[in-house]
């Protein structure tokens, strides 16, 4: 399994080799950039149903003792490769005629491979500290693009989100320190085997630092204040890695992992969680409600969908969180096309205003089809692929018996609908405004974009079906249930 | 040049050290695995002998010498060559685990000498030129935004 350090490096290796090159030659770093996202798409495909544990520099464990730093592939971490991986290659499909009309280029995709090395990190790596290391790689370079346009607006935002994300970071490091004072180990599977699932009232202090820490790092309400400022200052395709992928991988799937295989999940843990879920998926979406800036309604909108990814994973059955995988990558999917649909609108119109849009439909037909489709599937209407992993997450709450929790996600999925019917009402229908006369459709890269993500939006609700679902979502679903034989998958005990 | 920076005193001290920083933090960077110190730690002092370029003579002086081009390839270079020293270790003859002490398993030299950690020296190195050049990078940058904000210098 040669393959796995390679996901980290070869994102690394480009991200400082483009700078070198690049700089000069914009078309240069757009082959680069788009070679090597589309290598790691090949790659990601090409590890589905492996797992493996790659030890660094061959420091394999000594009688089920780690000695040196391990990466872990297992059916989490190939899931989120995946997702990481796929809407990282449309993203860069559509960078290259959307950042033309900003200036480094080249510095904009070395930062974004940045962002994507630290993000495969945290998806592959087995180590405590290693975890925070890729997550601060990931969470540096996302501060450096939201500011990526130098304005007012952007820089405010991006010191924002810089300050609550190292206070994210610093609990995160927190628990981990108190962790590795409290078993003499940071390696994941070696921590787990030794706390065994007792937890004492200092595990208990570790798990509220971690909640909180990714919980902010996933904006989870009430640790939500950053991102709707971050995300829609950011570039667009941006906007879509940061609300699709970053926010999954460093908040909820970290999360998840730390929660289910390192500390053990106890029923505490899981109805904080269930809570936390509920409430963003309520809150969130009714935020959404009152925005007149389209980024900045999306962006709530992650929030309330983000909820339900954490309401399903800490349900905790292996029906409940496979439910909340496919919900995770569906809403990747969803949630990047509309953010691109945005960047697509402010590239045309010059406004992200929804009260100067309108009629944007005869003008726009590519974005209007692809933001209807993405919006009917981020509001649960089959056969769209969100109506699918809603319906699970709903029918898996009450195969729970959590009735309560299923109530809140079919209501939420209720305002949803209403909250992205007024988008489309307001944005491609509705009455003409000042943006409709100067908009034109955007040029081919960002429409074939914007074109795969809306055709994924339509299939990926086959990702259910008994063949697909069992070699994808439930290997990772098991991964994350059976919880504590991690330790003895990886240090064959 | 003559107005720039600080007194004739500090400016002559500051040419007899900056030789003997410099050596130092080579020094600290090669004997990395040996003695307290190495790549981070030696990088660290290669780019402060600039910085008291940039305090001594004024900030033109220190770009003369290091330039904010040269500095930002050396930044790439040096992460570029840890990556490249990792990536060797996966080729199959070589032991075939990223980041193998390929050179150690080779060679493995006499202990507490000089060449004897195998990839461990090569690894300081780059970490020292990434170190170096973007904690220069870093400080210049902040003195040319601040420059930039000050009304006095417009004219």
């Amino acid at each position: 399994m040669q393959i796995i350090p390679l996901f980290v490096a070869i994102p690394l290796g480009v991200a400082f080799f483009i700078p070198m090159v690049a700089r000069k030659r914009p078309r240069v770093a757009d082959t680069l950039a788009n070679l090597t996202t589309l290598a790691l798409f090949l790659m990601a495909i090409s590890v589905i149903g492996k797992n493996g544990v790659y030890w660094m520099g061959g420091w394999g464990p000594f009688k089920h003792v780690p000695l040196g730093i391990n990466l872990v592939l297992d059916g989490v971490s190939v899931f989120m490769l995946i997702t990481i991986a796929l809407i990282s290659f449309l993203v860069t499909i559509y960078s290259i005629q959307y950042m033309d009309k900003f200036t480094a280029k080249a510095r904009f995709y070395a930062l974004f491979l940045l962002m994507l090395a630290g993000m495969n990190g945290v998806a592959l790596t087995g180590d405590l500290f290693n975890l925070y290391v890729f997550l601060e790689i990931a969470s540096i370079a996302s501060y450096a693009l939201v500011a990526f346009g130098c304005e007012h607006e952007e820089l405010e935002a991006s010191f924002k989100y810089l300050v609550l994300g190292s206070v994210g970071s610093t609990l995160i490091l927190f628990g981990v320190a108190i962790t590795y004072a409290m078993t003499g180990n940071l390696n994941m599977a070696q921590v787990s085997s030794i706390i065994g699932g007792e937890l004492k009232p200092i595990h208990l202090f570790v798990v509220a630092l971690f909640i909180s820490g990714f919980g902010l790092k996933a904006a989870l309400i009430p640790f939500h204040a950053w991102l709707p400022d971050a995300h829609p200052s950011a570039p667009a395709p941006i906007s879509a890695m940061l609300s699709g992928v970053l926010i999954k991988t460093i908040g909820v799937y970290a999360m998840a992992r730390v929660m289910f295989n390192v500390i053990g999940i106890t029923p505490l843990t899981s109805y904080v969680l269930m809570v936390l879920g509920t409430v963003s998926m309520v809150v969130g979406v009714l935020l959404a409600m009152g925005q007149d800036d389209i980024k900045r309604f999306l962006a709530y909108s992650s929030i309330s969908q983000v909820g339900y990814v954490v309401l399903a994973v800490g349900i905790g059955t292996r029906f409940a969180i496979a439910a909340g995988l496919f919900h995770l990558i569906n809403h990747a999917v969803f949630k990047s096309l509309l953010f691109l649909n945005s960047g697509a609108i402010e590239y045309a119109t010059g406004t992200r205003d929804l009260n100067k849009m309108g009629r944007l439909r005869e003008k726009m037909p590519v974005t209007s089809t692809t933001s209807f489709i993405g919006s009917m599937a981020i509001a649960g209407i089959p056969p769209f692929s969100g109506f699918w992993s809603k319906l699970f997450i709903i029918i898996a709450a009450v195969q729970a018996e959590r009735y309560g929790f299923a109530a809140w996600a079919a209501g939420v999925s209720v305002l949803t609908l209403a909250a992205f019917m007024r988008l489309q009402r307001r944005a491609f229908f509705g009455e003409r405004h000042e943006a409709y006369d100067s908009a034109k459709e955007v040029p081919g890269t960002m429409q074939a974009s914007m074109v795969g993500l809306a055709i994924l939006c339509i299939v990926m609700g086959f990702l259910w079906l008994p063949q697909a679902r069992e070699t994808f979502l439930i290997p990772a679903a098991k991964v994350l249930q059976e919880g504590l034989n991690y330790a003895s998958n990886i240090l064959g005990m | 040049m003559a107005d720039k920076g600080m007194t004739p005193i500090v400016k002559t001290i500051t040419g007899w050290v900056k030789g003997f920083i410099m050596l130092f933090g080579i020094y600290i960077v090669l004997y990395g695995h040996l003695t307290p110190g190495g790549g981070f730690a030696g990088g660290v002092i290669l780019a402060m002998v600039f910085v008291l370029l940039t305090l001594a003579y004024g900030r033109e002086e220190a770009l003369r010498r290091f330039r904010i081009g040269v500095a930002s390839e050396l930044d790439s270079i040096g992460a570029l060559m840890f990556l490249v020293i990792a990536i060797l270790g996966i080729a199959g003859t070589l032991g075939g685990k990223f980041f193998t002490n390929y050179i150690a398993k080779a060679n493995p030299g006499t202990p507490f000498e000089l060449f004897s950690a195998g990839i461990i020296p090569l690894c300081n190195i780059a970490i020292a030129l990434k170190v170096a050049s973007s904690l220069f990078l870093v400080f210049i940058l902040l003195v040319l935004m601040r420059v930039i904000h000050d009304p006095r210098e417009k004219a």
